[in-house]
């Protein structure tokens, strides 16, 4: 009920920090060690790297932003170096105890207008850097390549809209089998910041991206490229970036976007131009073969093998791994009208979604084979012993 | 009658706590009904009933207080920057669905169609649909009932505000019968603009008739339907209201109830209807006519 | 100044006797609760309710951060984790913060005015008796079918509405009734700020609390009901086919970010406005001078109020806004740091060659300047539109409105709450646990809430069960931080109530030997009626705060 887990707690040694306090291992201090963290802490923040600001970044764009971020910083350390430096000066000096006696001035025109024409003249003087960043970094413009990215409960689709290439990027697996497993957490270098299919782009382009969604509102964001925007159903957003350095960046979505918001990673891998358009060659190529195998036949094993697949990436987010759905908001496989009955009914509702609900049209997402496999998976899976076997070429005349 | 010279604070009573139990069960008999839920639908009635039940107690006592001399010209005050800040909060009430059509006119359809920034969403998105007001064609028509046509400002809605307007002038008339002690005047101004009010209900209901049986226009056409039935909706809700309120007044004029100096019932109903004519003339002009 | 001291003092006793003679007491058992129409029952009712509910919410925020003590999922579901975070937030604003400053303003107007009761006292009976219903529908659509609220306490369409679960017909009318109440609260504290005050005081001899509250009180009138027209929309457009958020019907989702960011901006300084007033007071009785600059804090109140209506879109610079709406949204934005930085300037120059002692009042007003500041200073971060690019939703955020919110509005309302509670019971707390508990809680806030600063440029978002191996160790230290904060609350529900059961007693009217204002002229503890005669003017003028009197 309510969506409690069982799975213990403090189960995980998941930092440096964390092995630290878990070599006291004595009954009563376990209770206490938690607490010693704040102290503990204190060293480690001078050896270890600990993120504790922006980072750079590899854009202009970034770069001016965390020029700008760091200048606000040091206005407000300034000021509050000031305004906390009276009071702790009268708070230890005009104390009562001390023998202060009260004065009683309570009014001064002159100082009252200073304190406010000072700040309000700080505060031009931070508007006009601020002020230019901006317009920089809205002037999307003079693009090389332009790179549409949609929003889905709990995807990204990239397409590149010069090339022709499109595909889905999810959190990837080996992320998903560490959420409740801290072993496999332990291992893994970058826990929920990786996907099975980066977002390749080339370092030196003018990159347009043009951002929307299928669903909800969802914002794509990579800090290393200054880029944060919010991707709205039925309307485009634009960002630009210009990537200077190779490299491997990751972000996440940073809308809060359902259930799985907090499972919807980014990672864009920035390559030098011409391992780019080795790359851009591969995925065309394998485009082809992916229409080639939507013409054979396949055995039910085989389609069982793949739907399990596809399930696990593409469906069970929402319908469960087992099946089981969350009820009220996502319906159960397991027993479905649907998926046990009619199905022509099962077929239209996987190619067309259903519009108004969170069930997406995956007819434009998947290929045939595919959606042939995942709906033999779900009527033949989970007790739902139908034995209907579907071949890719009915999907296909189903469309 | 004779005024008290303390302020009046009333003694305990059951009227609030009946009007959070009938709200409550109103509003979550409404929601389950929504659901399908029949249980629902029977709190509702019932809680709509506590709820009537309660606003006419309620008044009732306080009419009762005033008659009988309880509240002195500061408390009379009070009652008076009540319903002034009352009436001010349904003002911006309206605002926000004021805000809504100015925000879908002058922003999201002409985005939709690729003004300002959102070259790419008209482009990219919706590459067959253009930017016109009224909307009669939505970006995706498939789940919208698509209206034939509009309501023309200068046929009934014009009508409805000359009549509004005539019942404005009719009940300032009736206010100063009752300055002027002409109780016979207050009475026929009164009963004038409460015929007036009915009259405008039911040209209102006849327009919402059309444009649901010939022009296909409801509150799923689309953002055009959503703005003109919320706010003439609420608008006509008002004067439903007003109405009711008027013919309170109305018999206690005929009780005798006000006199020259305190009558401030009439005059926050004044005030209310005032405002609901205000209204009428803004959505007059940004809704039916621009 | 003609009167002299005696004459006053004399004035001053006959506000004592003057209480037994006509008036009834209170009735007995619940039904003095149920009808009361006195202010200071309603008063206690609220804050009694918002006492509740701060645990209620506070316990969510428990099982947020216990979730959040370590990378994977342990505790709880993200659908379930979502519904925490939502109502968490929208608890702590609509059920606690909100009606505690309702409460002490039902106790404090009346007695800061010199008036016998607030001006509409059945409305005010209602206004507060709506909010346990609201309270419990929005609470029991935890219990039905797909689960409560789970798109954040800003429930941005369409996630709210085409992609939400049935249960949020419930919350949207929950909603409706505690904005209903809200405004009845509202129009009731202006009413009874411009019609019921003591004949002599004028607008600019009111205490700064009662001037922070009627400002306030404007905002909830004209904010309030923005955010019923949002709900409303909501309502129609997820049950009756309209498609105000919607752009396939020609809508726009960012439209219901307008609206609700219009509501939401006023909001928040509705939550911050009778905190200033509240510190306002507080300060300079410990500081044993007059507040300095009071005028200049009216009029820097009413500044924020008015800005507070022209910024709304500093919440939404992502959402694709033209850039010269950016543009004009920023400098609104960063503008409002000048009147709040007079209203800080202020409280340091009233302290300033003053003679401070420190009693648990002032150690929270104190504390609140210094906290609250940070929290602004990080707001002002904010409202820099290209670097909200980076902290937008993340934990930068949550840390910034943490800091105005818990160390700025819950802070004040503890601090008020230690500042009256002496008067309103006729007996005085623990002094030496109050500060100890002070201690303890303004440490351990700190440890919670500031490594949510790294753990938001760091690039955590919020409104996640679940965050990658870099940001565990600041979510551990901020979790603990939490369970010690927390548990901080289990002794000032002792302290509170120990004081009001065993408590030494206080027969001084003027529990703070310092203090001013028409509320210590009362007897002590407050009697149900107070101010059946109006004070007179010169007693007025001596008790204000801010004519040099001291
Ligand atoms: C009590 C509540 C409260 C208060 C008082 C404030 C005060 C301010 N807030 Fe905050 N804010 C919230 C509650 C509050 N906020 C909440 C709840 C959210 C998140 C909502 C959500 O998304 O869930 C939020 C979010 C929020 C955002 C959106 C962030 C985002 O989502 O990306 C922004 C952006 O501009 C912002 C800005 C400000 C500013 C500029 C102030 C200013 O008023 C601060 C002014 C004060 C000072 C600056 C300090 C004192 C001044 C001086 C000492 C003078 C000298 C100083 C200078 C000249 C620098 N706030
Ligand atoms: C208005 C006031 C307010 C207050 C007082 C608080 C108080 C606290 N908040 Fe709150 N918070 C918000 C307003 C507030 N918050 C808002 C508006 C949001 C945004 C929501 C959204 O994203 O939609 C938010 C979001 C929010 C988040 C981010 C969630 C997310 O993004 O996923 C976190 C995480 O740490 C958090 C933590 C806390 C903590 C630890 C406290 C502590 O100060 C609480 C301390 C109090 C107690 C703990 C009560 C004591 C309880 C008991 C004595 C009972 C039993 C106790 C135990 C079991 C320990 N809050
Ligand atoms: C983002 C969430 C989400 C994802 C991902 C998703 N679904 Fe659904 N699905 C839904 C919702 C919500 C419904 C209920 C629609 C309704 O209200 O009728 C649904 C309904 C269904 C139904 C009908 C069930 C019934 O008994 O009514 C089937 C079959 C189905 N989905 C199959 C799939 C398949 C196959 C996939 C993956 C390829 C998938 N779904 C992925 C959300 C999702
Ligand atoms: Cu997608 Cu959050
Ligand atoms: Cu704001």
């Amino acid at each position: 009920m309510l969506g409690i887990r069982i799975s213990p707690f403090l189960s995980a040694k998941n930092t440096s920090l964390f092995n630290i306090v878990n070599s006291i291992n004595n009954k009563y201090l376990n209770i206490i060690k938690y607490f010693l963290i704040p102290l503990l802490l204190s060293p480690q923040f001078l050896f270890a790297e600990y993120a504790i600001n922006l980072p750079k970044g590899v854009t202009s764009v970034s770069r001016n932003i965390y020029g700008l971020h760091m200048t606000i910083f040091w206005v407000c350390v300034a000021i509050a170096i000031l305004v906390f430096g009276v009071m702790i000066w009268s708070m230890i000096f005009h104390r009562k105890s001390r023998g202060a006696v009260a004065s009683n001035f309570h009014e001064s025109t002159a100082v009252e207008l200073v304190w406010t024409l000072v700040p309000l003249a700080i505060l031009i003087a931070i508007a006009f850097p601020a002020t230019r960043v901006l317009i920089d970094l809205e002037n999307t413009e003079k693009a090389d390549m332009t790179v549409k990215i949609t929003g889905y409960q709990w995807k990204w689709q990239y397409d590149y809209m010069d090339e022709g290439i499109s595909f889905f990027s999810n959190l990837a697996q080996s992320s998903k089998d560490a959420i409740d497993n801290a072993d496999n957490r332990n291992k893994l270098d970058h826990y929920l910041k990786e996907v099975d299919k980066r977002l390749v782009l080339p370092v030196g382009k003018r990159i347009r991206f043009l951002m929307t969604s299928n669903d909800v509102i969802h914002s794509w964001w990579v800090r290393d490229l200054g880029v944060k925007q919010d991707a709205n159903p039925g309307f485009i957003n634009d960002a630009w970036a210009k990537i200077d350095k190779p490299g491997v960046y990751r972000g996440q979505c940073a809308e809060l976007c359902g259930k799985d918001h907090g499972f919807m990673p980014i990672v864009v891998e920035a390559l030098p131009e011409a391992d780019y358009q080795t790359w851009v060659g591969k995925q065309k190529a394998a485009q082809k073969a992916r229409e080639a195998a939507s013409g054979k036949q396949w055995s039910k094993q085989d389609l069982m093998a793949q739907g399990q697949k596809i399930y696990s990436s593409t469906c069970a987010s929402c319908h469960g791994v087992t099946g089981q759905g969350i009820p009220g908001v996502f319906p159960a496989m397991v027993g479905s009208k649907i998926a046990t009955g009619d199905l022509k009914k099962h077929i239209n509702i996987v190619l067309n979604g259903k519009s108004g609900t969170a069930m997406q049209a995956f007819g434009k997402q998947l290929g045939d084979a595919d959606l042939a496999a995942v709906i033999t998976y779900e009527r033949n899976a989970f007790g739902n012993n139908t034995g209907d076997v579907v071949q890719p070429s009915t999907i296909k005349s189903a469309r | 009658m004779q005024s008290r010279q303390e302020y009046y604070v009333p003694h305990g009573s059951y009227w609030p706590i009946m009007g959070s139990i009938g709200m409550f069960s109103l509003l979550g008999g409404f929601a389950s009904s929504l659901h399908g839920n029949t249980i629902g639908t029977v709190a509702m009635i019932l809680g709509f009933g506590v709820i009537i039940f309660m606003v006419f107690g309620w008044i009732g006592q306080v009419i009762h207080e005033s008659e009988e001399g309880d509240y002195n010209l500061q408390v009379d005050n009070s009652f008076r920057m009540g319903m002034g800040w009352f009436i001010f909060s349904e003002v911006m009430f309206f605002a926000a669905f004021f805000g809504a059509l100015f925000y879908a006119r002058e922003l999201s359809v002409p985005w939709l169609g690729g003004a300002g920034n959102n070259a790419f969403t008209n482009a990219v998105l919706w590459p067959d649909f253009k930017s016109v007001w009224p909307l009669l064609n939505m970006p995706d028509n498939s789940n919208f009932s698509v209206p034939k046509g509009i309501i023309h400002a200068w046929e009934i809605p014009a009508i409805n505000t000359l009549v509004l307007l005539t019942s404005g002038a009719t009940l300032t008339w009736a206010h100063w019968a009752l300055m002027n002690k002409n109780r016979n005047q207050l009475i026929a101004g009164l009963a004038l603009t409460i015929m007036l009010g009915i009259i405008f209900l039911g040209l209102q209901i006849s327009e919402y008739f059309e444009a649901y049986q010939h022009l296909n226009l409801k509150l799923s056409s689309g953002i055009y339907g959503s703005t003109f039935f919320l706010l003439t909706g609420f608008h006509g809700l008002h004067v439903t209201l007003g109405t009711i309120m008027l013919t309170v007044i109305l018999m206690r004029a005929i009780r005798g109830h006000f006199n020259k100096e305190r009558h401030f019932g009439f005059e926050a109903v004044a005030w209310y209807w005032h405002f609901v004519d205000v209204v009428w003339l803004l959505l007059f002009i940004v809704v039916y006519w621009l | 100044m003609s009167t002299t001291t005696t004459d006053l003092q004399d004035e001053i006793d006959a506000l004592g006797k003057s209480h037994d003679n006509h008036h009834h007491g209170p009735e007995k058992g619940v039904m003095r609760w149920i009808k009361t129409t006195n202010h200071k029952d309603i008063g206690t009712l609220y804050l009694w309710f918002a006492f509740i509910m701060l645990l209620t919410g506070g316990a969510m925020a428990m099982v947020i951060r216990a979730e959040l003590f370590q990378p994977g999922l342990q505790l709880v579901e993200p659908q379930f984790f979502n519904q925490m975070t939502t109502l968490h937030g929208l608890i702590m604003v609509f059920g606690a913060i909100m009606p505690a400053f309702v409460g002490l303003a039902n106790w404090q107007i009346p007695l800061m005015i010199g008036a016998k009761d607030m001006a509409l006292p059945r409305m005010n009976n209602w206004s507060f008796w709506i909010l346990p219903f609201a309270g419990a529908m929005l609470l029991s659509t935890l219990f039905m079918k797909g689960g409560g609220p789970a798109f954040g306490w800003t429930f941005y369409a369409p996630l709210s509405t085409t992609f939400a679960p049935d249960s949020t017909d419930f919350f949207i009318f929950a909603i409706h009734m505690l904005g209903f109440s809200s405004i009845m609260g509202a129009i009731n504290v202006i009413a009874t700020i411009l019609n019921m005050r003591a004949p002599g005081m004028k607008l600019m001899d009111m205490p700064l609390f009662v001037w922070t509250w009627l400002i306030t009180a404007f905002l909830l009138i004209a904010a309030m009901p923005v955010l019923a027209g949002a709900v409303t929309m909501m309502l129609t457009d997820r049950n009756f086919g309209t498609s105000f958020f919607d752009a396939a019907g020609g809508g726009d989702p960012v439209m219901f970010q307008h609206i609700f960011w219009f509501f939401g901006h006023p909001e928040v300084y509705i939550m911050i406005l009778p905190a200033f007033g509240v510190v306002s007071q507080i300060i300079p009785t410990f500081a044993r001078k007059p507040l300095f600059g009071y005028s200049s804090m009216v009029y820097a109140t009413a500044s924020i109020a008015l800005l507070s209506f022209v910024v709304w879109a500093h919440h939404m610079f992502l959402t694709g806004m033209p850039v010269a709406g950016q543009m004009y949204f920023m400098y609104a934005t960063i503008m409002i740091s000048v009147p709040t930085g007079v209203k800080v300037f202020n409280w340091v120059t009233t302290m300033w060659r003053g003679s401070l002692s420190f009693e648990t009042p002032m150690l929270w007003a104190v504390a609140f300047v210094i906290l609250f500041t940070i929290g602004g200073f990080s707001g002002l971060m904010l409202g820099i539109a290209p670097a909200d690019i980076q902290y937008h939703d993340t934990y930068f955020v949550v840390a910034h409105f943490h800091y105005v919110l818990v160390t700025g509005a819950l802070f004040s309302i503890i601090a008020a709450v230690f500042y009256w509670l002496p008067k309103w019971c006729g007996r005085m707390y623990n002094q030496k646990l109050a500060k100890i508990h002070f201690w303890w809680a303004v440490i351990s806030v700190n440890i919670l809430f500031f490594p949510q600063h790294f753990l938001g440029l760091a690039g955590m978002p919020r409104r996640i069960p679940d965050y990658s191996l870099q940001f565990a160790d600041f979510n551990m230290i901020s979790s603990i931080g939490g369970f010690v904060f927390g548990a901080s609350f289990l002794l000032l529900t002792y302290i509170i109530v120990d004081c009001i059961r065993n408590g030494e007693r206080v027969k001084e009217p003027r529990v703070w030997p310092s203090a001013k204002g028409l509320e210590w002229t009362i007897p002590t503890p407050a009697p149900y009626h107070t101010f059946d005669k109006p004070p007179g003017k010169e007693l007025i003028l001596a008790e204000s705060s801010h004519t040099g009197a001291h």
